[in-house]
């Protein structure tokens, strides 16, 4: 069952200056969230992402469309009455945005004093949720005198204080280093398989969608040009804001320019293949060259892992004759997309 | 020398009603600066209780009320004060009027330090289910509490300047002493010993602010 479901939502903030344009900011989207996903939200900034996200636990109102959430259309109900689903839903920022007029373990309280929580159970669900992210001895100190990573592990110990069965991550490490932004990216990957939470990440990051999202949409304008398993996403972009984004961790086709440089370095056919999962055999592939006293060499592309399957592009250059590089290609074309860059 | 001297018995009691006024002005148009400050605040466009007439209402009202000189405002005021306190003239009368004028003073510090709390940790509690009301006592004030302090400082020094001025229109303190015994009299000696004192009283003050700021901050 899907625990976050939009139908049709919109956005349009009014115009600013009397003559003024209103912006849509979100344009129609329709999305389901499964229970247990950790579905990434990918775009350029400006694309509406981040609006997006605030409209699932009504930091923003939609304009039209409903939006549900754990079986209840959030987009009907009254500010007062939202406080109450809000608990259910934990929210990590790309700021932190921990009170800085707070200790450590009153961040993490403060959600359980918003929900009510008796003084006695507040200070061991602190204590366990300290444990959880490993900040237990960090406890009384204050959010000034940690590192960012250390922030963002208070930020997420704060959104999982009232047990919550989403969490929506806005951009929740891209203010931090590759080595701090995967530490954190293992601990909501933890969240997501030992609690079971929902995870809604948004983020520029291709990267981070790669290393913990199950699902992807890609937004561009206000709108989901384009949504799916993430290996299918990666391995077969059909929007053109996809591929872009898709280029910037795999490894792809060379551009026009990219090729420019290759060709002068290299004589011969250039050709790209493309391998997908274990279905192509490289070893075949490799053996068809070698047989047919086909030199190759291998001078653009890269294979990645996308949620434990391998996929990526390689460019060749070969040399030969070239009835007996056709006569090649023709058998390779058999077992995976050979495409040959002119 | 020796005519201040003479007048010591009236610089201590002038010292006590200075500090008399000053400590009720700043507690009377401190509240009343928080409140406004804070109404202008939440009320504001994007805020936590957003209300576009009372916001315009408010800020008409400060902009209206402070660029008027103080000495013009004690005058053109007389007449609310009497209404409130039962006289025009006097320390009830002076104490009120001050605060007033503080009041809308203070406001525009409060609201200045609470736009400078992240709108971030604002999200951050709205997001764990807070309502206006908690946001402002447990994320605003306390977010903000360092900078309030030192505003706070500020409109002392404000304070202890309008109450001088208040001796003018028969307010008692030390800017009557200064005038009454020092200026009118020809005693420099007397003036200098009032402004002696004021400065003291300011530099103890703005001392202990920035302690109690630097400890808010945690710096």
């Amino acid at each position: 069952m899907a625990v976050v479901s939009l139908r049709n939502v919109g956005k349009v903030y009014p115009p600013t200056a009397r003559d003024g344009a209103s912006v849509t900011a979100i344009d129609d989207v329709s999305l389901d969230v499964e229970a247990g996903d950790i579905y990434g939200i990918i775009g350029y900034s400006g694309a509406g992402k981040s609006t997006l996200v605030r409209l699932v636990n009504a930091l923003e109102r939609s304009t039209s469309g409903e939006i549900w959430v754990n079986g209840q259309n959030i987009a009907a109900l009254r500010e007062r009455e939202l406080r109450r689903v809000r608990l259910g839903i934990g929210m990590i920022f790309q700021q932190f945005n921990l009170l800085g007029s707070r200790t450590v373990a009153r961040n993490v309280a403060y959600p359980l004093e918003v929900a009510g929580y008796p003084k006695e159970q507040r200070a061991a669900r602190v204590a366990e949720l300290l444990d959880f992210v490993g900040l237990s001895d960090k406890a009384g100190s204050y959010p000034d005198q940690l590192s960012g990573g250390q922030k963002q592990r208070v930020g997420i110990a704060r959104a999982l204080a009232t047990q919550p069965s989403i969490l929506l991550a806005d951009e929740a490490t891209s203010a931090l280093d590759p080595e701090t932004t995967h530490e954190v990216l293992a601990l909501l990957k933890r969240v997501n398989a030992e609690f079971g939470v929902t995870i809604i990440v948004i983020t520029h990051e291709m990267d981070v969608i790669q290393t913990i999202a199950t699902k992807v949409a890609v937004m561009d304008q206000g709108q989901v040009i384009e949504r799916g398993p993430v290996f299918e996403v990666f391995s077969n972009p059909q929007a053109a804001a996809s591929a872009r984004f898709v280029s910037t961790v795999v490894k792809g086709v060379p551009s026009a320019a990219e090729l420019a440089v290759l060709r002068e370095r290299h004589a011969g056919r250039i050709v790209t293949l493309t391998f997908r999962d274990s279905a192509v055999d490289q070893k075949a592939v490799f053996g068809e060259l070698s047989a047919a006293n086909v030199a190759f060499e291998v001078v653009y592309g890269g294979i990645n892992e996308i949620q434990g399957r391998p996929f990526g592009h390689l460019t060749l250059a070969l040399t030969g004759d070239d009835p007996v590089i056709d006569r090649v290609l023709d058998h390779i074309r058999t077992l995976t997309t050979v495409t040959e860059v002119r | 020398m020796d005519a201040l001297i003479d007048l010591l018995p009236e610089l201590w009691t002038a010292t006590y009603e200075t500090l008399y006024i000053v400590a009720l002005t700043l507690f009377f148009g401190g509240l009343g600066g928080l409140l406004v400050g804070l109404g202008l605040y939440v009320t504001r466009a994007g805020s936590v209780l957003e209300n576009k007439p009372l916001f315009v209402v408010l800020n008409l009202l400060v902009n209206f009320i402070r660029p008027i000189p103080f000495i013009i405002f004690l005058a053109a005021a007389q007449p609310l004060a009497r209404v409130v306190t039962g006289s025009g003239i006097g320390n009830n009368a002076i104490i009120f009027t001050i605060a007033l004028a503080a009041s809308f003073a203070m406001a525009r510090i409060v609201e200045q330090n609470l736009l400078t709390v992240t709108p971030g940790v604002i999200d951050a509690a709205r997001s764990v289910g807070a309502g206006p009301i908690r946001i402002i006592f447990t994320v605003l004030l306390p977010e903000a509490l360092g900078p309030l302090i030192l505003g706070y400082t500020f409109i002392f020094v404000a304070l202890v300047d309008m109450s001088a001025v208040a001796g003018y229109v028969g307010g008692g303190g030390l800017g009557n002493f200064a005038l009454l015994y020092g200026y009118r009299q020809y005693e420099p000696v007397v003036t200098w010993a009032a402004v002696l004192i004021i400065i003291v009283l300011v530099q103890v003050v703005q001392f202990f602010g920035n302690y109690l700021a630097r400890k808010a901050l945690r710096r």
